[in-house]
């Protein structure tokens, strides 16, 4: 990664980690849904035309390069499972710095190295990672005025 | 990794904050100083456009330490839309950067149209250019407005404003609705173009450039103005590049690049542009950069209404009827339409498995979206890559040597957009 550098890929245009947590399962579309969180839209991917392609492991860490004279784009993608880490990047784009943050923050992407890895858009002292496939959405419990 | 070698540089070496790029550390000597007081800048505050913290550390009058603090308008978009169908969280983009809607719009329904490998007609490509120029008119004017407004040039507030009304009156006249139009779908355009579309953006494009001149002539003579923005905020081509900077922070660094122009989406190849580039790298300098912006827009508008005009009774949108919606009249007298529609609409179309990174040049810098899909009818990952949100990075790096007037001017200078940053 760090010979890109020498490439001339000296823009870092973005950081983006997904999670495949559930990825070609029947019935799923983004959300699994669990007695916590209430799947609003059930039919998800039922009646898919065919299973899309396994992916090798539970997250992907996408960096998006570019060459800024040059113009040219490249796609690197790290996979890692959820005990595994990634080196950090801040040292060669200092841009990082942000994204890497939101990784952690929304989708728990371990990372090492990286000077100043707290929370950056939820609250600090939040639990679990939102953008995960199994955070489950509106799963607020509702309380009403009259209940104990 | 130099991008300039041969222009002179804004400063030597680089700015930026170690180890952490974002933070600005209180020097060593300064430990323990009495004099040192720390102020949260925000969240509340009338200049940060939105709900911005900045925790400064003050020596004086002097920012000897800095750190944002984001997140308070976090409202999960990204989140949301993985559950709703394609077609349904076309409409989450635009509320995410509320100036620049168009611009968010397209790129998502780029990407979209990327994995379909959707062929999209002349007419609504250069309608999207259209509105997208209009619409960076538009999200510049709300910056200068309030730029000039926390520095205290009020009327620059109320100017802007007519004339963002007038292009708010044209999104309103071809989409219904005057700001989050919705107006483009998978495949072109959710209308045709309205008669009477033409003459009122002719108006416009004639006015337009009077307008600048006007705003031009109140503030650049303006020795407050001046002082306020010449030299401040000073950010070098390499630490912009570095920073991940882009839009007019980048060419307001003596950086040439604009995707418009680089990567041409649209038919941004077609129509005849100028990409305003400045060296100084400061608040002044990205001034410059948002009025000669408005200006070439203009230029591209009128270009558009030329070619447009031309396209009378062309299609705008794709006949494809596994994605487009068939034509209202016809469900009253095709039940192949009828069942096409409902498909659509209760269960959202199918989108081939794939991911893709699609950028444009939104008003405020590169916009991208990660796109991943995995065959079914709703998005498994969208990733925005928000200008804002890199911008505000810079903060760190701008503020060095600053003192606490400047904060605002710099702040303005960045162009950040709250519900971009995040999101």
């Amino acid at each position: 990664m760090y010979l890109r550098d020498a490439e001339g890929f000296n823009f870092l245009a973005d950081v983006a980690a997904s999670d495949y947590l559930g990825w070609g399962r029947p019935g799923v579309a983004g959300y699994i849904g669990d007695e916590l969180g209430r799947d609003l839209n059930a039919p998800g991917s039922q009646g898919l035309a065919k299973l899309p392609n396994p992916k090798p492991k539970r997250f992907a860490m996408n960096y998006h390069l570019l060459a800024i004279p040059r113009g040219a784009r490249v796609r690197v993608q790290v996979w890692l499972d959820e005990d595994e880490y990634v080196q950090s990047v801040v040292d060669v784009w200092p841009t990082a710095d942000w994204h890497e943050r939101e990784a952690w923050d929304l989708m728990g992407i371990r990372i090492t190295g990286h000077p100043n890895l707290t929370r950056i858009l939820m609250e600090d002292d939040w639990e679990g990672h939102p953008l995960r496939k199994d955070y489950p959405i509106g799963g607020e419990p509702v309380r009403f005025s009259g209940e104990e | 990794m130099a991008i300039a070698s041969e222009k002179p540089q804004i400063y030597e070496g680089t700015r930026i904050p170690s180890p952490v790029p974002t933070i600005l550390q209180v020097p060593e000597e300064l430990h323990g100083s009495e004099d040192l007081l720390q102020v949260n800048f925000g969240p509340n505050h009338p200049s940060t456009h939105g709900v911005l913290r900045l925790i400064v550390d003050l020596h004086g009058e002097e920012v000897a330490g800095l750190q944002a603090v984001v997140g308070y308008l976090h409202t999960g978009f990204e989140k949301n839309m993985e559950q709703k169908t394609w077609w349904k969280a076309i409409t989450y983009p635009e509320r995410i950067d509320y100036l620049s809607f168009q611009n968010n719009e397209l790129v998502f329904v780029l990407a979209i149209e990327e994995l379909l490998g959707l062929e999209v007609p002349e007419k609504a490509t250069w309608m999207r250019m259209c509105l997208a120029e209009l619409n960076r008119i538009h999200s510049h004017l709300v910056w200068l407005a309030t730029a000039a407004l926390e520095l205290g040039a009020i009327s620059m507030f109320w100017y802007c404003f007519r004339e963002r009304d007038s292009i708010l009156d044209l999104f309103e006249m071809v989409c219904g609705t005057r700001m989050h139009t919705r107006y483009f779908q998978a495949g072109g355009l959710a209308e045709d173009i309205p008669r009477g579309f033409f003459p009122e953006a002719r108006k416009f494009v004639d006015w337009m450039p009077k307008a600048v001149d006007d705003y031009e002539a109140l503030v650049d003579q303006n020795q407050i103005w001046l002082e306020r923005t010449k030299g401040i905020g000073l950010l070098s081509a390499d630490d912009a590049i570095a920073l991940g900077q882009s839009g007019p922070v980048l060419r307001g660094s003596g950086v040439d690049w604009d995707l418009r122009k680089a990567e041409p989406y649209l038919a941004y190849d077609q129509v005849d542009f100028r990409v305003p580039v400045y060296e100084n790298g400061d608040v002044w300098d990205r001034y410059k950069v948002h009025m000669d912006e408005m200006r070439e827009s203009t230029r591209i508008i009128a270009q558009c209404v030329d070619r447009l005009e031309g396209m009378e009774g062309q299609p705008w949108i794709a006949d494809d009827r596994k994605v487009v919606l068939p034509p209202r009249e016809e469900l009253h007298t095709s039940m192949e339409s009828l069942i096409h529609h409902f498909k659509i609409v209760t269960e959202g179309y199918r989108v081939p498995e794939g991911e893709v990174y699609v950028a444009v040049e939104s008003a405020r810098g590169e916009l991208g979206c990660y796109v991943v899909s995995d065959g079914g009818p709703k998005p498994w990952r969208v990733k925005f890559r928000a200008p804002s949100f890199v911008a505000l990075e810079a903060t760190a790096t701008c503020m060095s040597d600053a003192l606490v007037a400047d904060l605002i001017a710099i702040v303005g200078s960045l162009d950040t957009v709250m519900g971009e940053v995040d999101r």
